[in-house]
């Protein structure tokens, strides 16, 4: 999944970032076939390129690789909504048919069985960056026919599972399968959709990954893994309070 | 009239008052837990708690009933999970009703720049084709551009009683230099009434590239020498992030027990933060 996320971030691309899967995507594309992808997390870092994945999107490393570290608002304002970014990457807790994201409650909103953690920077990421890819794993909790909650507009150009891709498809824009992985099948999709899936007259396979794809995301997972295991020691003074 | 340099605790004694909005802002870097932590300690009630991110440290306020309102934009643990107590507060009132005002971080950051600009109200282009909008309100709007005609969303501006920040380093005279990712602290401290910051370190001078974050001392009320004020975030320059405290705190903030025993024995049974530092085996 996310080897087949990285694939379409083309090189140059300006890129905002979200923690986790995307976080990784990116990376990957970074360190193999688009090396002059321009990364930037919503923290205020401008063309980083970490050496271990953060944990959070405002982690140390984003700063100090970073080409310039910009105050949060013009973040949203100089870049996005100026219309500086060409690829956003979303994720959520729920996605229906046309693309829409929830990632704020599931149940009712006053009084919700689960609360998500809320919007972040999706709402206008899906609605002021040129593209956007959705990467989430499949179920039929997680690809529903009604949201609990609207976050994002989301229209997405992709969504990326763990079983497949879907695209857009007519004016609706309604989510279609595109592709499956080596060995899925549409009926496995359609087992972990929560609609009636459709999907385009071919369907393609997703290349499997590339041993070259698969060696710098193991070993990017492995620093990171090392990096975020460190427990931190301050030093005090000794000299007391001054 | 520049700031006066206090310990946090007479910091928090004379500017934090039960009932009032301040904010702690920090985005993942600079996040002033000494300084939440020391309003739990002097058990501040009824707080509207303003933060784009609530993090682990509005996690510990709300969890310890520091709060009667949330202002936020996204409230989870960066890249591990749920903020089991801030969850337990919206889902099921414990320890009490948490009403929230819910915005994105584009909206937050504009509430702050309108805030911090003395106007009303600030603009965006958001919140399209969302449920935010009817779900909050009292706190989202529109407004038609006069020239253009576009309709805009409009958001009320967020001005703090206090807003409580934390930073590498202050001078004598109160001057207060921020570096690294300084996320809408700019703005949260312009839009304040009243300015309180920590610091890692005074020195006799900040030595401060030109164009550099420096809050000017006669903005700021009082200021405190906190070693280590931003932990589990960090200060960079100074120490990193505790990734493995976060990672931690997950299991630490499921339960209500758990949750409840750790903030006696390591928050309410120390009596400063460098107590809560060497009580948590962060410090020596």
């Amino acid at each position: 999944m996310t080897i087949a996320a990285a694939r379409r971030l083309t090189n140059g691309a300006v890129c905002f970032v979200g923690i986790g899967l995307p976080s990784a995507a990116c990376n990957l594309a970074r360190l193999t076939h688009a090396p002059d992808l321009v990364l930037i997390y919503e923290s205020g870092t401008v063309g980083t390129r970490p050496n271990v994945l953060p944990l959070s999107i405002g982690d140390g490393e984003l700063a100090e690789t970073a080409h310039s570290v910009i105050p949060l608002p013009e973040i949203f304002t100089h870049y996005l909504q100026r219309g500086r970014v060409d690829v956003g990457f979303l994720g959520a807790a729920q996605v229906d048919r046309f693309g829409k994201l929830n990632s704020t409650v599931i149940g009712a909103y006053a009084r919700p069985t689960v609360r998500l953690p809320g919007s972040g920077g999706a709402p206008e990421i899906a609605s002021q960056a040129r593209e956007v890819f959705v990467v989430m794993k499949q179920t039929t909790r997680t690809f529903v026919s009604s949201l609990d909650f609207t976050t994002s507009a989301g229209r997405p150009s992709a969504i990326i599972t763990d079983l497949g891709v879907f695209r857009p498809n007519g004016e609706a824009r309604e989510m279609v399968l595109a592709e499956l992985y080596d060995g899925v099948t549409p009926a496995q999709v359609q087992a972990a959709c929560g609609w009636p899936l459709r999907t385009v007259a071919t369907i393609a396979t997703v290349s499997p990954p590339a041993n070259e794809e698969l060696r710098v995301l193991r070993d990017l997972h492995q620093r990171t893994k090392a990096a975020h295991a460190t427990r931190v020691r301050i030093t005090l003074p000794t000299s007391g309070v001054r | 009239m520049s700031a006066t340099l206090t310990s946090l605790h007479n910091a928090i004694a004379e500017h934090v008052h039960d009932g009032m909005t301040v904010a702690l802002e920090g985005f993942t870097h600079l996040i002033p837990f000494a300084a939440g932590h020391e309003i739990i300690r002097q058990r501040r009630r009824d707080l509207t708690l303003v933060r784009m991110t609530p993090d682990l440290i509005y996690d510990q306020m709300i969890g310890m009933g520091c709060a009667k309102g949330l202002t936020f934009s996204w409230g989870g643990n960066p890249g591990v999970g749920s903020l089991h107590r801030v969850r337990d507060a919206i889902e099921n009132a414990w320890p009490h009703a948490l009403a929230i005002d819910e915005h994105s971080h584009a909206g937050m950051a504009v509430r702050y720049s309108a805030g911090a600009s003395g106007l009303p109200f600030g603009v965006l282009r958001g919140y399209t084709e969302t449920d935010l909008p009817a779900a909050n309100p009292a706190h989202i709007s529109q407004v038609t551009c006069p020239f253009t005609g576009e309709v805009l969303t409009a958001l009320p501006a967020l001005t703090p009683d206090v807003t409580l920040l934390h930073a590498q380093a202050a001078d004598r005279e109160g001057n207060v230099l921020l570096r690294g990712i300084v996320g809408a602290s700019r703005e949260a401290a312009m839009a304040a009434d009243t300015l309180v910051i920590t610091v890692e370190r005074v020195v006799d001078s900040l030595d401060a590239p030109m164009n550099a974050f420096v809050i000017p001392g006669w903005q700021v009320a009082a200021i405190a020498e906190v070693p280590g004020g931003a932990y589990p975030s960090y200060a960079l320059g100074h120490y990193a992030r505790d990734n493995a405290f976060y990672l931690a705190w997950d299991d630490i903030a499921r339960s209500r027990d758990s949750f409840l025993a750790w903030m006696e024995h390591h928050v309410l049974g120390t009596a400063d933060h460098a107590g809560f530092l060497r009580s948590v085996g962060a410090a020596e």
